[in-house]
Parts: C-alpha cells; sequence; structure tokens
C-alpha cells in the first residue's frame, strides 16, 4: 500500500495549498481551412474547433472528478489567425475573432489563443490587417485572446511592429475602457514566442505542431511555499533541493492528467508546461515563495537571486518528471494575478525597474502591469523593446501584458475580478523614446544567432 | 481499478461501520486499512478495488462525501493512480 504519509501529503497539496492543473489546452491546426470570403471561412473556423473540441471540456471535467484534482481551465489554442485570414479578401478579421469567440462558447472553454500574427522580420499579407483588427476584436469579444511576435533571436527585433504594438494597445485600452480597459489584459507582445505553450493570453497553436495536441500547464506556488516553511532554517542548496522535490510531484500530476486526457480524446499528447502559476488567491503567489525564502518585500534587494534559483530548481525538478517538457516552463510574474506581487507594489517596494531585472531570470515579462491610462504610445513601445531585447539577447521567451488603464493614475487600481485579479498602477518614465520607436526598420539579429 | 479513501476528523463510534457499509452497498472491496487515532483525531487510509463498483465513480465519492458530511468528517476518495504518479518514480 501506498505510504500514509504521502497520500495525506497529496490531499493537503490539494485542499490547503492551492495544488491543482492549471490548464488543458487543445491545439488545433486551422491550416487546412481556406476561402476568399470571409464569412465562408469563419463558419469553416467556427466548425473545425467545435468539432475537434467537442469533447475536451466534459473529458477534463470527468478526470477532474476520478482523480480527486481540480483542473481549473479548459483552453483552445488555434493557428495564428493572421495565416488564415491572408487567404480571404477581407480588410478586417473582427469576424474572424468572433467566430473564435462563438466556438468557445459552444465548447464550454474559458479562453481561447491564437488571434495573432508572427512578424519578427515583417509584415506577410495578413498581419498587418490582423494587427490593426485588435483593438476591435478584443472589445466586441469575450474569451478570445491575441498575441503579436514581434521580435525573435534569430530574426532580431521589428522594431515597426513594436511602433505599432504601443499604439494598438492603448487603442485596446481605449475601445475597452468601460471595462477596466480589460482588452488588454487578452493582448501579449512576444519575443521568442513558443508554438506549444498552454497558457493564455500567449497561446496559439504553432506552424511545426500535429493537427491536434494537448498540452498541459501546471500550478503549484502555494505548495512550494509550504515546503520551504517546513523546511524552517536551512541552507539556500537545500531550499532549492525542496523545490525541486515538490517540482517533480507537481509535474508528475500534469503528467498523469496530460496522458489520460489525450488517450481519451485521441489527442497525441504534446508537453507539460513547468510552470509555476500564481492566481489572486491567498496561499497560491509566487511573491510569497520569494518571502519565505528570506525576503523583507518582494522587490528589495535580493529578489532576482531568489528568482532565479528558483526558477532553475523548478525546471530541473519536472524535467525528469514528465517526458515531454515545453511551453514557457519557468515561474510566472503576473502582477495582477499574484497576491504577493499585488502588496509590494503598494508597499511601494516592487518597482516596474526591478521587475524588468526579474523577467531576465524567469518566464515571461512584464506581465499584466496596469500604468497609467495618459501613457504615451511612444513609451509604451519603449517599454515592450527593452523588455523583447531581454528576450532576444538571453535566448528566451518575454513578453508583454501592459494594461494602460484610462483615466486611472498611480495610486489607483483596476479589477479584474477572477484570475486576472486586481492591478495596482505602477508609475513608468514619461520621458520620451519617441525618436527612438520611430525610426522604424530591424535591430539585427544579434551575434550568438549565428550558431550554425 | 484501485481508489484511496481517506478520512480525518473528530473520532467518534461507527466510522468504518458507516463507510464500510456504503462501499459494501456499491461492490467496492476494501483490500487495506490503516487507521489511527491520535488524542481526539481519526485518520484512516483505505485502499480499495473499484472494478466492479456498480455506480460511477464520482457518484461513490459524492456518496462518500455525504458519509463524511452526516458524522462531521473530511473524507476523501481519490484514483490510486495520482498517488503513485506522486510518489513513485
Amino acid at each position: 500500500m501506498i505510504n500514509t504519509g504521502d497520500i495525506l501529503e497529496t490531499i493537503k497539496m490539494i485542499e490547503e495549498e492551492h495544488l491543482d492543473i492549471r490548464t488543458i489546452t487543445m491545439g488545433i491546426s486551422l491550416r487546412d481551412l481556406a476561402s476568399d470570403d470571409i464569412n465562408v471561412l469563419s463558419d469553416k473556423i467556427y466548425d473545425k474547433i467545435t468539432k475537434r473540441a467537442e469533447k475536451l471540456v466534459a473529458t477534463g471535467e470527468s478526470i477532474e472528478h476520478e482523480l480527486g484534482i481540480p483542473i481549473i481551465n479548459k483552453r483552445i489554442s488555434v493557428t495564428p489567425i493572421a495565416m488564415i485570414g491572408a487567404t480571404t479578401n477581407a480588410n478586417s478579421y473582427v469576424k474572424l475573432a468572433q467566430a473564435l469567440d462563438r466556438a468557445a462558447a459552444t465548447t464550454g472553454v474559458n479562453f481561447i489563443g491564437g488571434f495573432s500574427a508572427l512578424v519578427q522580420k515583417g509584415f506577410a499579407k495578413g498581419d498587418e490587417i490582423l494587427i490593426n483588427s485588435i483593438p476591435e476584436a478584443l472589445a466586441v469579444t469575450n474569451n478570445v485572446c491575441s498575441s503579436v511576435n514581434v521580435a525573435s533571436t534569430k530574426a532580431g527585433v521589428n522594431l515597426d511592429a513594436i511602433a505599432k504594438m504601443g499604439q494598438i494597445i492603448k487603442q485596446t485600452a481605449e475601445n475597452t475602457k468601460d471595462n477596466q480597459s480589460m482588452g488588454c489584459a487578452k493582448l501579449v507582445v512576444f519575443a521568442n514566442a513558443v508554438d506549444d505553450n498552454p497558457f493564455m493570453a500567449g497561446a496559439f497553436h504553432g506552424i511545426g505542431e500535429p493537427e491536434t495536441v494537448l498540452n498541459v500547464g501546471v500550478s503549484g506556488p502555494g505548495v512550494v511555499q509550504a515546503a520551504i516553511r517546513r523546511a524552517g532554517d536551512c541552507s539556500i542548496g537545500e531550499v532549492a533541493e525542496i523545490i525541486k522535490k515538490t517540482a517533480f510531484k507537481i509535474t508528475r500530476m500534469g503528467q498523469l492528467v496530460g496522458s489520460l486526457a489525450s488517450e481519451r480524446l485521441g489527442v497525441p499528447f504534446g508537453i507539460v508546461d513547468l510552470s509555476l502559476a500564481p492566481t489572486p488567491a491567498v496561499g497560491d503567489s509566487v511573491a510569497r515563495i520569494l518571502e519565505e525564502v528570506g525576503l523583507e518585500t518582494c522587490g528589495c534587494c535580493g529578489t532576482t537571486a531568489i528568482l532565479a534559483m528558483l526558477n532553475d530548481a523548478v525546471k530541473k525538478g519536472g524535467v525528469m518528471a514528465s517526458s515531454n517538457v515545453g511551453g514557457l516552463s519557468g515561474a510566472f510574474i503576473p502582477v495582477s494575478e499574484d497576491e504577493g506581487m499585488i502588496a509590494a507594489v503598494n508597499a511601494g517596494v516592487l518597482s516596474m525597474e526591478k521587475l524588468e531585472a526579474m523577467t531576465a531570470v524567469c518566464s515571461v515579462g512584464i506581465d499584466m502591469v496596469a500604468v497609467p491610462g495618459d501613457t504615451t504610445a511612444e513609451v509604451i513601445s519603449g517599454l515592450i523593446a527593452d523588455e523583447i531585447a531581454i528576450g532576444v539577447v538571453n535566448n528566451k521567451t518575454t513578453a508583454v501584458r501592459v494594461i494602460p488603464a484610462i483615466g486611472k493614475t498611480v495610486g489607483d487600481s483596476v479589477e479584474f475580478g477572477g484570475l486576472l485579479g486586481s492591478a495596482p498602477i505602477m508609475p513608468v518614465s514619461t520621458h520620451s523614446p519617441a525618436k527612438f520607436i520611430n525610426r522604424g526598420g530591424r535591430i539585427p539579429a544579434p551575434i550568438h544567432s549565428l550558431k550554425n | 481499478m484501485r481508489a484511496v479513501i481517506t478520512v480525518v476528523g473528530k473520532d467518534r463510534t461507527g466510522i468504518i461501520a458507516k463507510i464500510s457499509e456504503t462501499l459494501c452497498k456499491y461492490d467496492v472491496n476494501i483490500q487495506d486499512i490503516a487507521q489511527n487515532v491520535m488524542e481526539e483525531l481519526f485518520a484512516m487510509v483505505m485502499l480499495v478495488d473499484i472494478s466492479k463498483c456498480n455506480i460511477d465513480f464520482s457518484n461513490l465519492v459524492e456518496s462518500l462525501d455525504k458519509d463524511g458530511e452526516q458524522m462531521g468528517l473530511k473524507v476523501h476518495c481519490m484514483h490510486e493512480d495520482i498517488f503513485n504518479a506522486m510518489h513513485r518514480i
């Protein structure tokens, strides 16, 4: 019989420490769909997604009951819509976003990702149309997520796209200002975007992926924090060891759920994303892990060092627990979705600059950060450019998901509710990078991209 | 197919009787029981065979949950796989 202590440990992790499977995300290729009529294409997209993902939610729920482990989200990602939309003669892809939204409602998933474009080296037909459609698309849909990859280590940085995204983010905030500028919470700007990310808002079904695939994202900041607390006084090497062991257990759970779901749905199992994804619930925070290791408040000196150790230990523990690891795999630091991060910002300890430094050693970037509503498009583009540079030079994924909260300023906060949480408005330098951003063109790929 | 049932809470009479009555009703065979009472706290772990279970697994979980509620105890019933996955390499 299994050790009683192990059994009680598992139950405690689920009951008290918020251990859960954060998401099972089904990737669906739309590459076989084409039509020059956008209405016809919309119907084809809706039909294919609802057919392929018909049983996704029901299967997820049955596994949840059987194993007794909560699976918080069931989601869908699709081929970047810019590629599919390019077959039409339309000059807006809002209708395609609406088709995705309808498919999400029919299948019962809570988000569908892939209203996306990959423009790291330049714009192909469809890319600019898609990007220009984002502000309206995110205002008229509920569950559609959008992402734009503007740079990669191999291709360099598309500064034109970054300039454009500054304006698009502002416009999206404006279009959804009656709803806390919520549209921006569903829009990510990436460097080195990954093809098999199960997490929103940045999930899309990459072009090298199979017809359909199932990816799993695990979660468990609370479990890691509790394990460190129980260990009491010990060296940092021992803390790393505890994190590794905990990450192993969490990931095994993801592997089990993923393989069961893929078997029952008849869909190949893709990857487990080894991530520590926080929620706004107390006891489910990455910031509190850092504090548990020994910081007075997250954001003080020492934060980056501990985060680097945490991120590394999570990967080392998780990698043996799963047959295929992928996605973003690392600790997430979304400000509004992490109770400890919110507290650290409110205490005046965690600044934008420190967040930027933290993103150099973990996934995924300046995430769910609210800035004053009057922040200019150029400043947002500058912020994106800095974050993207960190990703390009360090050969890793980075991203920006900022919310210029219209009508609000430092001291206010925006309430998104649910898993998206609430974001205190953070100050950002108002000095202008406009001349740099408006130069346009492409920053060449760094020297270490020349590996062959 | 096997499941693990855990019962934790304040000790009282008839806990095992109640749980095993439910299991018997649904054709679930008990393979192993480990139980101890520390001070007033009752903790039991049961390994059961559910391959002949005559109701849906989720209904079994619900029904055990109700038993627990009636006795003021926390009852969990989970598939064995999850523990094997987490604690065995």
